[in-house]
């Protein structure tokens, strides 16, 4: 099998390249992290991802992969021998994960993100209403997929668990920005606590942003229009 | 004795999204039943089984329901094993999951507003647009008979459904010359081979009536 050098290209605030980085914890592999600077792209991120020019990307032995879902799916397969399975292993369950993790960026993160971009209160407050509707649908998921267990993907973090709790760094910070509670201990009790776990496993933990410096970079990414 | 399999597909004849389910099926010779449901008309078994989305393509297997076109395909193809669909080296199966993903994302958004824009100058713009895109696939086809190989696969059955079996009804029924033979002449090929391809030809949707349909779509957005 393949082990050639690994590097991946990202940012310490993105969600999408924070996935790649916790499916390659989970594997234990080593990588080089090449930090993007804010406002400018690099030549090898360009180079690399020529048809959407973000990140996240995976180069494995030169070969670059793009879009973080399929980034963490290519981790799993190139990898399978090593650490646990991320996928599930039955084809339902497989199917299950991957319907959910699409409704995560397709749905819920969308509606997330519009809580950021609303212009004036009514804006806002529609946005809210949405994101709290979407949650609760991943609440009845994570009663579906998790069966009792403590993870969406069961007893350890896996696909889905990675796909929604990358965000959660941003969840703070947009309930912080709306003023608002988006993640409620009584309305969604399961992901409440599911979402405590996932930030404190080991391959998660050292890669959460810090809530302060990841809410000083919100206000860059979002100003507010002055009044 | 083996227990009947029950697969069941709700689709709808002119959509793409339902039409690659039959390809994936009929390619790996599984029997099942159709349901046909009309966009206008949703059935209660429909709504009962995509209650989020309350769209086709739905797969029901034994019991279990899949939702998602292409969560559907990748279900098949680890469900039943014989002519697989997916390529088996992890890089090759990125790279058709990133083209499939720009065909159900980008290309099919690029495609269908060029059909939505009533005025001329703005149906060239994102004619360009798609075809800025498509160039991608075009570049992938050199030296293969299908995206798969020698043989049809994922990205054939998710692009081959969508842009020569759907979107190229919607901009012939306006007159809108997207893709040339001269300036894709590797995606030009490939369809040719695809149209060849008994489990591919049989679900294409009948080409008069799918054009007729499309402009008909076509007019409800420009008109709205």
């Amino acid at each position: 099998m393949v082990t050639g050098d690994v590097k991946l290209i990202g940012s310490w605030a993105s969600v999408f390249v924070m996935r790649a980085r916790i499916a390659l914890n989970l594997k234990s592999i080593s990588y080089e992290f090449l930090q993007e600077t804010y406002g400018t792209k690099s030549e090898l991120l360009l180079k690399s991802n020529p048809v959407h020019k973000k990140m996240p990307v995976l180069i494995h032995a030169d070969k670059p992969v793009c879009e973080s879902n399929i980034i963490v799916q290519y981790i799993d397969e190139a990898w399978s021998s090593y650490g646990p399975s991320i996928l599930p292993s039955q084809p339902y369950d497989n199917a299950i994960a991957r319907f959910w993790a699409a409704y995560v960026d397709d749905k819920w993160f969308i509606a997330l993100r519009s809580i950021l971009t609303a212009r004036g209160e009514e804006e806002k407050k529609a946005a809210i209403a949405e994101v709290e509707e979407r949650t609760d649908h991943l609440e009845k998921a994570f009663m579906e997929c998790s069966n009792g267990k403590p993870f969406f993907n069961g007893d350890h973090i896996g696909y889905l668990d990675i796909a929604l709790g990358s965000f959660l760094g941003w969840w703070k910070v947009v309930e912080l920005d709306a003023n608002h509670i988006l993640l409620d201990e009584t309305k969604t009790p399961s992901l409440f606590q599911w979402a405590e776990r996932f930030c404190n496993d080991p391959d998660v933990k050292p890669l959460m942003p810090e809530t302060t410096k990841l809410a000083e970079f919100a206000r860059k990414l979002f100003p507010k229009p002055q009044a | 004795m083996a227990e009947k399999e029950e697969v069941k597909l709700l689709g709808i004849w002119a959509s793409p999204f339902s039409r690659r389910i039959e390809m994936a099926l009929k390619l790996k010779g599984i029997p099942y039943d159709y349901v046909e449901e009309i966009l206008e008309h949703k059935s209660p078994l429909l709504l009962a089984l995509n209650p989020i989305h309350k769209k086709v393509p739905v797969l029901v297997h034994n019991g279990k329901t899949i939702l998602e076109s292409q969560v559907i395909l990748e279900y098949i193809d680890e469900t039943w094993k014989q002519s697989p669909i997916l390529p088996q080296d992890p890089y090759e199966r990125s790279k058709a999951r990133f083209l499939a993903k720009l065909v159900d994302e980008q290309i099919i958004t690029a495609g269908f507003v060029s059909m939505a824009r009533a005025d001329e100058k703005g149906r060239e713009a994102l004619a360009e647009q798609t075809r800025e895109l498509i160039m991608n696939l075009e570049k992938e086809l050199v030296g293969k008979d299908f995206f798969g190989g020698k043989s049809v696969g994922f990205l054939d059955l998710v692009a081959g459904s969508m842009i020569p079996f759907c979107l190229e009804r919607g901009w012939e029924g306006i007159g809108l010359k997207v893709i040339t033979e001269e300036k894709f002449p590797e995606y030009s090929r490939w369809v040719k081979n695809l149209e060849k391809v008994e489990a591919v030809k049989d679900c294409i949707p009948p080409r008069e009536k799918h054009v007729e349909h499309m402009n008909y779509m076509g007019e409800r957005i420009r008109s709205a």
